[in-house]
């Protein structure tokens, strides 16, 4: 009979490793489809914002409250991990709470904190359920949010059951357990004088003490693996859902973008036709490497200009779309949204991952050339949306996780404007005004200098 | 004019070039503090006030150029660098090491964009500026000036603030003036913008429930202010608009910091 639970283990978890796995070679394939960019320089700046945004969630405290709130969780997924190590080791080597009589002293303390983190978590969960749900948060609300259909909605609501569930399952699990082994029956009995009742679940003993032996033995091998078959599967949906962010959060914050969050990206294959132009000596190659004049390489070849589809945005958009939590504080930021125009920064990142979910859905039925007719910009992020930004970086400032909406938006634009010539009408006249005039006006440049007519009246 | 008053001057860089001469800073007046109506009086207070402080500052007059930066947000990568490269021709020319400019674009532009085109330049905005000259004293504004007990608030302009973290300059250049500072409910970090950035100012916004600017000066006349100040030549537009959309224009007035700061010293 062990045996056999042991059997079921092992093979459970290897399934659901495999399958992660397959789910992360396949992201990964995914945000590998974005353009190369060198996010590996100043290293410690980066393990600095790292430490303080993403293992610090510095920038979730902006609400206290929510801060505090989410940081119990985030406290909770951690530390609890090390519970579930122990629970591993059980279901593979058929023991009983492995490591109580190797660490005797510490590990009815550890056990507590888990299981006050468990009530914590437990707590937490139910009030981000009312605050969606029952309170109405704005920012989750599809009337106002047309991108929170019911797919992001469901996904929450399934996340936080799923971890009230867990939090459920593991304090009740103890409790039977200290019951079972109260009452010194079979292997159970050995961890008396060895393992105390615990902090909470001893007072859910009395919820056990009608049980019969053998009543108490199913329900606490049920819990167990409930509990665990629930982490397990959880590790697997969370590779669907928002909730990838407890993963790549941190490494989406460690390659977030370091300059002003005033400055936009410079585009080199443009300065060499520029400098071209001017009659000046070409400093740059299309590869923003350094001119060489030996002339035995051929010249980079040039994309697009700006971007039209994921392939043509940067990796680092890519992993932001993945790492996107939905949690819409860029749209609750965004003046355009705010004001009720299209715009959402939170949909312009959905919009991307979605984009990018279609293609590799496509991959598992074609292989990896798959190819449709479909594009980011019109079939997901139109013209309306992108034409309302005011490049004002509140969605950038907003973001928990660094993710950085408005570089997708600013790309999309380049496309429209220089591959599509499609501006909006009055922003091609502030082109031609800014190439004949020097100035977004219809001025004469010859005036620029009148002003000084009149400082001494 | 009377012979008796001071008057101010306006020297060109081709002027001091010709007199073989290089001034402490470049003054970057920008398109709108060359052209806009409104704000051609934000430049002439701050040349007041470089006048009266007598720093040798400089102007480039008929050879300065839009930076281009609304091009450029706007998704025009081809004219902003056209721009930016002749202007980098224009300054390096001339040697130029240090700019002031009252507008945060240019302000952005020059100095965070620039120097990936070859142009590296010590580059301050007027808050800045004006900082300096109150921390050093040689700003001064004059006991019972106006400002005593006068409600003003600030609108924090998103390619100062939250594009390059200058929060505090305009905030203690406001403070020299001895008014009574009141913020409103969405600031620095936070600030919401005035709805002209990234090439907006130039096309009609797209259709929602109200403008930006509206939802701004909503925020801003909550505060009881009767002065909003900005520094942003974008900003004041908005501002000024939003204003008038909400008939407040008789007892509401929009001014930049520098103009504030000139109306102080009786400039
Ligand atoms: S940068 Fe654009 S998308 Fe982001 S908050 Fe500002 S207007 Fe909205
Ligand atoms: S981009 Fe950032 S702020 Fe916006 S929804 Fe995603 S995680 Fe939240």
């Amino acid at each position: 009979m062990e045996i056999i639970q042991q059997i079921l283990f092992v093979v459970a978890l290897g399934a659901t490793g495999w399958y992660i796995a397959k789910r992360v070679r396949l992201i990964a394939q995914a945000i590998k489809l974005g353009r190369p960019e060198n996010r590996y320089d100043h290293p410690d700046e980066r393990l600095k914002t790292m430490l303080l945004v993403a293992f610090g969630q510095k920038k979730m405290f902006t609400n206290l409250l929510v801060g505090i709130m989410h940081f119990v969780i985030y406290a909770g997924f951690l530390i609890v991990n090390l519970e579930v190590l122990e629970i591993i080791l059980d279901g593979i080597l058929g023991t009983h709470r492995l490591f109580a009589p190797y660490i005797t002293p510490i590990y009815p303390i550890l056990i507590d904190v888990f299981e006050l983190l468990a009530v914590g978590v437990l707590t937490v969960c139910v009030i981000f359920l009312c605050r969606r749900f029952i309170a109405k948060v704005p920012r989750f609300q599809q009337e106002r949010h047309r991108e929170m259909t019911r797919w992001p909605r469901t996904d929450a609501a399934i996340i936080l059951t799923a971890e009230i569930l867990l939090m459920i399952a593991f304090l009740t699990w103890n409790a039977s357990d200290s019951v079972l082994r109260d009452r010194g029956v079979g292997h159970y009995a050995e961890l008396k004088g060895i393992v105390p009742d615990f902090l909470i679940s001893q007072f859910l003993k009395p919820l056990f003490s009608g049980f019969s032996d053998t009543g108490l033995i199913v329900y606490e091998r049920t819990a167990w693996w409930l509990h665990i078959l629930g982490i397990l599967s959880f590790a697997i949906y969370v590779t669907y859902s928002k909730h990838l962010h407890i993963a790549l959060g941190f490494p989406n914050v460690y390659f977030s973008d370091l300059q002003p969050k005033g400055e936009m990206q410079n585009m080199p294959e443009i300065t060499k036709e520029v400098q071209l132009a001017l009659g000046l000596p070409v400093t740059t190659e299309a590869d923003g490497s350094q001119a060489n004049d030996n002339g035995d390489q051929p010249p980079a070849e040039i994309g697009r200009f700006g971007a039209k589809d994921v392939q043509d945005l940067k990796w680092i958009n890519l992993m932001n779309a993945y790492s996107c939590t939905e949690c819409g504080r860029c749209t609750s930021a965004c003046p355009a949204n705010i004001t009720g125009k299209k715009l959402s920064p939170r949909k312009i990142m959905m919009d991307t991952r979605d984009r990018l979910e279609e293609i590799q859905d496509g991959w598992k039925t074609n292989g990896f050339d798959y190819k449709d007719d479909k594009s980011l910009l019109n079939d997901y992020i139109t013209a309306e949306e992108l034409n309302a930004c005011t490049t004002c970086q509140a969605c950038v400032n907003a973001c928990p996780i660094n993710i950085n909406p408005l570089d997708i938006i600013l790309q999309l634009r380049r496309y429209r404007v220089m591959e599509e010539s499609d501006a909006p009408a009055s922003w091609n006249a502030m082109f031609s005004n800014i190439e004949n005039n020097m100035a977004p006006w219809k001025f004469s440049p010859s005036d620029r200098f009148n002003w000084a007519d009149q400082v001494n009246d | 004019m009377s012979t008796t008053e001071k008057t101010y001057k306006v020297p060109t860089m081709a002027d001091m070039a010709a007199s073989g001469e290089e001034p402490e800073i470049l003054f970057w007046v920008g398109c709108a503090g060359s052209f806009d109506d409104r704000y051609k009086r934000v430049t002439i207070a701050f040349v007041r006030i470089l006048n009266h402080v007598g720093i040798k500052f400089a102007v480039l007059g008929p050879e300065e150029a839009c930076t281009g930066d609304p091009a450029r947000r706007a998704g025009n990568e081809f004219l902003f660098q056209m721009q930016a490269m002749s202007n980098i021709q224009v300054l390096n020319g001339y040697n130029v090491k240090k700019i002031v400019t009252a507008c945060p674009h240019c302000f952005n532009t020059l100095k965070n964009e620039y120097p990936e085109l070859g142009g590296n330049y010590e580059v301050i905005h007027h808050s800045q500026f004006l900082q300096g000259l109150i921390n050093e004293g040689r700003v001064k504004v004059k006991d019972g000036q106006p400002f005593k007990g006068r409600r003003i608030t600030f609108h924090d302009s998103c390619y100062l603030g939250r594009a390059n973290k200058v929060y505090e300059a305009p905030r203690d250049v406001l403070a020299a003036l001895d008014a009574d500072l009141v913020e409103m409910k969405r600031v620095r970090a936070n600030g919401l913008c005035c709805g002209a950035g990234g090439g907006q100012y130039f096309k009609e916004p797209e259709p929602g429930k109200k403008d930006v600017n509206v939802e701004r000066v909503e925020e801003a006349l909550s505060t009881g202010a009767d002065t909003i100040a900005v520094a942003c030549p974008f900003c004041m537009t908005m501002m000024s608009d939003g204003v008038k959309n909400k008939n407040r224009e008789d007892s509401v007035r929009v001014f930049d910091i520098s103009e504030l700061i000139a109306q102080g010293q009786g400039l």
